[in-house]
């Protein structure tokens, strides 16, 4: 008897909560009613019978969360019937990152807690609304624009309950329309409001980067330092899963080419929190690149509206003697996953978190080669003219008599991103290649 | 929405033709106009000697020949509106009382230059005056003087944006997307369409889709707009009230096409062949927007010829001025290479 599975509902869905039943049990169903209610962290939707029959079996009650994709949730047909695991649903996508599970973080973040601080555990979406509310209480000049923001509550659900709190006056819908609005928001920032603008992804911010980098990022030197600009450009950035060439691109390096502009891209929730409170308070154009699979991370993040963390300071994440791993946002997991499989061959690697690619902190990763003499980058964007190209570059300039190795890089492959599984997966940088570097450069 | 349309229509009505003036300067806007005109046409004329002589570099777009569009305008705006431009901005500059030496200053590259020599003849700004420059990106003025309207009606006060753009740039699609947004939050925001008929050497006809009617675009998206005889500096200001008012109001945005002309060609590098001789005599010679208030205030003896030289060598000290201020003012220290990239958090 078809089984009716848990649907995955978007490229990176891995869990939902099973919000409602629309049927019960005994109810004659016909392929399109709508059955049921799954409720993601992203929105809710409505699940469809694709077979007819009667309903026989519900298998998860409504109210059941962290349902997995996949798993059987109703049986339509024969009431004795088992249900087995077929897959008459279409076979939702598999996690793509490359790497292996998410490693929870090994250390804790080294500048953060004043000790005794209370700590709550958030998800980086969680963060990163946090932090625009906070910020929205506290300065009336502070508002938020782009597609989707409002009444939809975020197409990711950054903004989520944000209309409600603070009306349409500051959550801004903006029309599809990447050019015009982040032009238009430049110009609200010289007359001196505060934007914060949403591009749904970092992808279609190539229809504005004429206003990011003309109109944002020049205008202070051009004016001989008369306008400035404080706003903030954000969204997801990089590969998300599944989405091809043309939604899968990682901008920092396209954005820490350029003078005047400032380029964040945290990994941890409590570093998306800081940042983000960082980049709207700065009187200057941010970049502030997040990342759609780390939306659902949960991190451990300082309680209270006060905590800020600086743009322009790396974070030591994990401490070691033997080897530098130096990355940011997404890669993080790499990084640290390779350092846990290191650390099993008794290698110690110290991974750094940049969270800033512009002001790059280049004394901490200096000061870190100084100390291993071997350095490993890790980056998920194209590897030419890359982030870790640059780093490289400073490495070698700054540490060339404490090398040992020549710094080794691992990046995304040369590609446009392919949308089969298996080609996305080798497109990625994964751990493996990571710990391969490492033990490249240690001779080991 | 009957009601909309039939505004529209209205001012599509008006657009046939130039409209024509109809409100008489008193004999002292006569004389402003005639002096504010005459600054910005001696300061050009200037500006493109000094190009010649090596002083200025880069880019030199001159705006000789459109004085009323800005002139008229800002006559009809009030303290506090703002303004916003491309890179044919000195006159907007003038204008909006910014000091002829520093921006002259700026065209030659010096530190006294109002962007202290670092963004040149298109880039210049001015917070006191409330001009946002001076932008290089054809169009991108566009979306950001919707900006500075978004400004005015977050904060809830009843300043006017007067974004100014050519008949070029109203190719551009950011244009568009604006019309689009300013009218459905219904910005504050005055676009005005300087139709010098040339984006750089192509002729409007050649480049553009109904070309003889670019403020019509804004009927798509439900802005008024007019058409305007921009060599008339009366009637330009007169538009200008009608627009100002309008968006005073809350009624959104308004479109006004200034019919104009530039005598010089598109840069300085430009010998502009497009064109006949015989056509920018013709409009010297029968349109000038400066020749026409001299006319007027001659005739109606609003000032004897004595009077208008006087003014004439008056505007001549200020340029002469502004023109050696900016020849020997000292060139930005070296030290300035590496500032205001960032202001300090």
């Amino acid at each position: 008897m078809p089984s009716i599975l848990m649907p995955a509902l978007s490229p990176t869905m891995e869990e939902g909560k099973l919000a409602k039943w629309l049927k019960q049990v005994g109810d004659m169903v016909k392929p399109g009613d709508v059955i049921a209610e799954i409720e993601t962290d992203k929105a809710t939707m409505e699940v469809e019978a694709v077979d007819e029959g009667p309903l026989s079996a519900i298998l998860v009650p409504a109210g059941t969360e962290h349902v997995k994709v996949n798993t059987p949730i109703a049986v339509i047909g024969a009431a004795d019937a088992v249900p087995a695991p077929k897959t008459e649903v279409p076979k939702p996508a598999p996690a793509t990152l490359a790497a292996p599970p998410v490693v929870t973080q090994s250390a804790p973040p080294e500048e953060a807690n004043p000790t005794g601080t209370e700590m709550e555990t958030m998800t980086v979406r969680e963060a990163i609304r946090a932090a625009m509310s906070e910020e929205m209480r506290r300065d009336p000049e502070v508002f938020l624009m782009g597609e989707e923001v409002g009444q939809y509550q975020g197409a990711y659900k950054i903004s989520q309950g944000m209309l409600e709190e603070f009306g349409p006056q500051r959550i801004i819908d903006t029309p599809i329309t990447e050019h015009g609005f982040a032009g238009l928001a430049v110009g609200a920032g010289f007359a001196g409001l505060k934007p914060i603008v949403e591009f749904m992804t970092f992808n279609f911010s190539m229809q504005a980067i004429d206003h990011i980098i003309n109109s944002a990022a020049k205008t202070l030197y051009m004016s001989g330092g008369q306008m400035g600009c404080s706003i903030v450009f954000r969204g997801p950035n990089g590969a998300a899963a599944r989405v091809a060439a043309q939604h899968s691109q990682d901008y920092a390096a396209w954005y820490g080419h350029i003078p005047g502009l400032k380029v964040v891209m945290p990994y941890t929730a409590a570093d998306a929190k800081g940042l983000m409170k960082a980049a709207i308070r700065d009187p200057n154009p941010v970049v502030f690149l997040e990342n759609e699979i780390l939306y659902g991370k949960s991190f451990e993040v300082p309680k209270g509206d006060d905590w800020i963390v600086p743009i322009g300071k790396a974070r030591i994440a994990r401490t070691g003697r033997h080897v530098t791993i130096v990355s940011f946002g997404i890669s993080m997991i790499l990084a640290l996953s390779a350092a846990e499989k290191l650390a099993a061959e008794g290698i110690e690697a110290e991974v750094i978190d940049l969270r800033s690619i512009r002001p790059l902190d280049l004394p901490t990763v200096i000061e870190s080669v100084k100390k291993t003499n071997r350095c490993v980058c890790v980056e998920e964007g194209f590897p030419q003219f890359s982030v870790t190209s640059e780093l490289a570059a400073q490495v070698m300039t700054h540490a060339f008599d404490y090398l040992d190795a020549p710094v080794a890089r691992v990046a995304g492959k040369d590609v446009p991103m392919p949308y089969a599984a298996n080609l996305e997966k080798l497109a990625l940088p994964n751990a493996d290649e990571v710990v391969a570097a490492a033990k490249a450069v240690l001779y080991v | 929405m009957a009601v909309k349309s039939a505004y529209i229509a209205r001012k599509n009505g008006k657009s046939d033709k130039p409209a024509p003036s109809n409100s008489g300067f008193t004999a002292e806007e006569e004389l402003h106009a005639y002096r504010e005109m005459l600054l910005i046409r001696r300061f050009e004329e200037k500006a493109g000697q000094l190009y010649g002589m090596g002083f200025i570099g880069g880019f030199c777009h001159l705006y000789i020949g459109q004085e009323a569009v800005v002139v008229g305008m800002q006559m009809a705006q009030k303290q506090g509106d703002q303004v916003i431009t491309s890179y044919r901005d000195h006159g907007h500059m003038l204008a909006c009382g910014m000091d002829p030496k520093g921006v002259m200053a700026e065209l030659t590259g010096r530190r006294g230059g109002l962007s202290k020599g670092k963004g040149g003849s298109m880039h210049m700004f001015s917070r006191e005056k409330h001009f946002f420059g001076g932008h290089g990106i054809v169009g991108a003025q566009v979306p950001l003087g919707a900006g500075l309207a978004f400004a005015n009606k977050y904060r809830g006060n009843d300043h006017v944006a007067v974004a100014y753009f050519g008949d070029g740039a109203a190719n551009q699609g950011q244009v568009y997307e604006t019309f689009n947004m300013a009218s459905i939050w219904k910005l504050p925001v005055i676009f005005i369409i300087e139709n010098n008929r040339y984006a750089m050497g192509t002729a409007a006809t050649r480049s553009t889709a109904m070309a003889e009617q670019l403020g019509a675009r804004g009927s798509a998206f439900g802005i008024p707009f007019e058409q305007i005889d921009g060599m008339d500096v009366r009637a330009v200001r007169e538009a200008g009230e009608r627009a100002v008012a309008h968006c005073r109001a809350g009624e959104g945005p308004y479109i006004l096409e200034m019919m104009t002309y530039r005598y010089r060609g598109h840069s300085m590098s430009d010998p502009a062949k497009y064109r006949s001789k015989e056509e920018v005599q013709k409009m010297r010679e029968e349109h000038d927007p400066i020749e026409q208030v001299k006319a007027r205030i001659l005739n109606g003896k609003m000032a004897s010829e004595d009077e208008l030289k006087r003014i004439d060598s008056e505007i001549r000290a200020i340029v002469t001025e502004a023109a050696e201020f900016a020849q020997n003012d000292p060139e930005p220290d070296a030290s300035e290479l590496y500032t205001d990239i960032y202001v300090n958090a």
